[in-house]
């Protein structure tokens, strides 16, 4: 009983601590400094602001872009390595590793000469960001890929695609994919959640994305960062939720 | 020779993903280690001694106590709070919520959670306000949500996070066997957690702990929004920097902060690899 009550209390405390920022930004947000009372302006800006507009489609579009580009790179790579580099996993595990150990902070500093390159190639658009953020999610990717692709008889279901007449093409996405649907799509989910939050990079190579955009507004329109900083957080909440369900059902087979 | 094409073919398949992160990872991290060695031009230890500098020194000792302190703070926290979750079943309504708002906040947190503590206690925040309305106290006092004492704060709203998620696997590994088996020789409640339990999870909570400790030292993202005004610890010295108009030429003290940086996050890190080698023992 009192073990119960304990648990209770603390849930509750937790509770408090995660909510009440929470619910404070959305009194926040709601604020009507000019004549008192509720208005849900601040959120209607989010839609209407040209400003934060392009910014929420920018990260958007980078979040969609780092996933498939993060996809196109490592899913095969990480396939090739099982099938016929065995001996190289290690490397690749390590290589895939290394983001961690080097900051967003580090890789930035350092990343401005590439990126005269890069713009020199791609143009201005915030969207070249991909290529710095898909290093930034490499190694939560290989993770989760790591655990799908290592669930699954790869070599197996391949020699048996090849010998029916498969190209390594159709083996990698009419085979290996959708075998490893839970670890691409928790890959995919976990990648939106870092590069809808990124600021580091961005904010230092001056690209408008929401959180760049989010800390310059906040220094002229508080409710509308602050409206914009709680949609983040509760879209990229939600979309970890959904994740969880995915989970759930693929873990009677898998296991 | 054709013996060994063959060999090398396979290796081919490699060449996409090794040029790519050739371009976009080793060569900014060589540009910023070779970089922190040159003045000019040339080669030179004059940036790498500018660390020696007090308010440097400073920055650094503040980051290791931010980082430190939220690391412990959030370690014990959130191995509770991941203690509290894995009581309930896998598919409780709660459990999925706590663990995705703790992904939530622990990856795409940065800029939206300085912003989560301006609304609640900032100048005219909602807490804020209540106290000033109700009880009459100056929750704000000198501005300390915007330095030290407030940082500490807002990392450990990711740090609480973090640790759920990288510690529940941990204590999912416990095997109800485990305790079983000590029960059945005789244990308490009491032995059982201080004989079996804390010695399992010691290397993966040190682990952990280590993670907190290198994911609060690089953030960045947090702290600039938070604080505008000095650069109280490194990586704001590295905005500095690199973003310092009035101090021309101090890019490539940026550049050694930068490699300071690293070798501190890579110590660590390297802990981290060996503590994660031991508990892995257990946790197949």
């Amino acid at each position: 009983m009192t073990r119960r009550l304990v648990r209770g209390v603390l849930f509750l405390l937790f509770a408090l601590y995660f909510f009440v920022p929470l619910l404070a930004m959305l009194d926040f947000s709601t604020r009507n400094l000019v004549g008192g009372g509720r208005t849900w302006d601040a959120w209607k800006a989010l839609g209407v602001d040209p400003q934060v507009r392009t910014a929420i489609l920018a990260s958007l579009g980078l979040a969609v872009c780092t996933v498939a580009l993060m996809l196109v790179m490592l899913l095969p790579t990480m396939v090739w390595v099982r099938l016929r580099l065995p001996r190289l996993s290690r490397v690749i595990e390590f290589l895939c590793l290394l983001p961690l150990t080097i900051p967003a902070l580090v890789i930035v500093v350092g990343l401005s000469g590439v990126y005269a390159w890069v713009n020199y190639f791609f143009g201005y658009s915030p969207l070249v960001l991909t290529f710095a953020y898909t290093v930034l999610v490499l190694p939560y990717s290989y993770r989760a890929l790591d655990a799908s692709l290592g669930a699954i008889d790869v070599r197996t279901l391949s020699e048996a695609a090849r010998s029916l007449g498969a190209g390594w093409f159709t083996v990698i996405t009419r085979v290996v994919v959708p075998n490893v649907w839970g670890g691409v799509l928790s890959a995919a989910f976990i990648s939106v959640a870092l590069v809808l939050g990124e600021y580091t990079i961005a904010s230092l190579l001056n690209y408008n994305t929401l959180p760049v955009v989010i800390a310059l507004l906040g220094k002229s329109s508080g409710t509308v960062s602050v409206a914009a900083s709680l949609a983040s957080i509760m879209f990229a909440a939600l979309l970890l939720l959904l994740l969880s369900f995915v989970h759930r059902r693929r873990m009677p087979r898998g296991s | 020779m054709r013996a060994r094409l063959g060999r090398l073919t396979p290796a081919l398949g490699l060449v996409p993903f090794l040029l790519y992160l050739l371009v976009f990872l080793l060569v900014p991290t060589l540009v910023v280690l070779v970089g922190s060695f040159q003045e000019g031009g040339r080669f030179s230890l004059t940036n790498i001694r500018a660390l020696s500098d007090p308010s440097i020194l400073h920055a650094l000792q503040e980051s290791v106590v931010l980082s430190g302190s939220t690391a412990l703070l959030g370690g014990v926290l959130g191995a509770l709070l991941a203690w509290l979750v894995v009581g309930l079943s896998p598919t409780n309504v709660v459990r999925r919520f706590v663990v995705s708002l703790c992904g939530a906040f622990a990856q795409t947190g940065g800029v939206s959670l300085a912003f989560a503590w301006i609304a609640t206690i900032g100048l005219s925040g909602v807490v804020t306000q209540w106290f000033d309305d109700h009880l009459h106290v100056q929750l704000m006092g000198s501005g300390w949500l915007y330095a030290l004492p407030g940082l500490i704060l807002v990392y450990c709203y990711f740090q609480i996070p973090l640790m759920v998620i990288v510690f529940l696997p941990a204590l999912e590994g416990l095997r109800p066997q485990w305790r079983e088996a000590a029960v059945n020789l005789g244990a308490s409640k009491w032995q059982y957690f201080t004989q079996v339990v804390v010695p399992l999870l010691r290397p993966a909570f040190l682990g952990s702990v280590l993670l907190l400790f290198a994911n609060a030292f690089a953030a960045y993202a947090t702290a600039a929004a938070l604080v505008s005004q000095g650069s109280p610890i490194l990586p704001l010295k590295i905005r500095e920097g690199l973003t310092s108009e009035i101090v021309l030429g101090r890019q490539h003290l940026a550049y050694a902060i930068a490699l300071e940086m690293v070798v501190v996050v890579a110590i660590i890190m390297v802990l981290y690899a060996l503590l994660l080698r031991r508990s892995a023992r257990w946790m197949r």
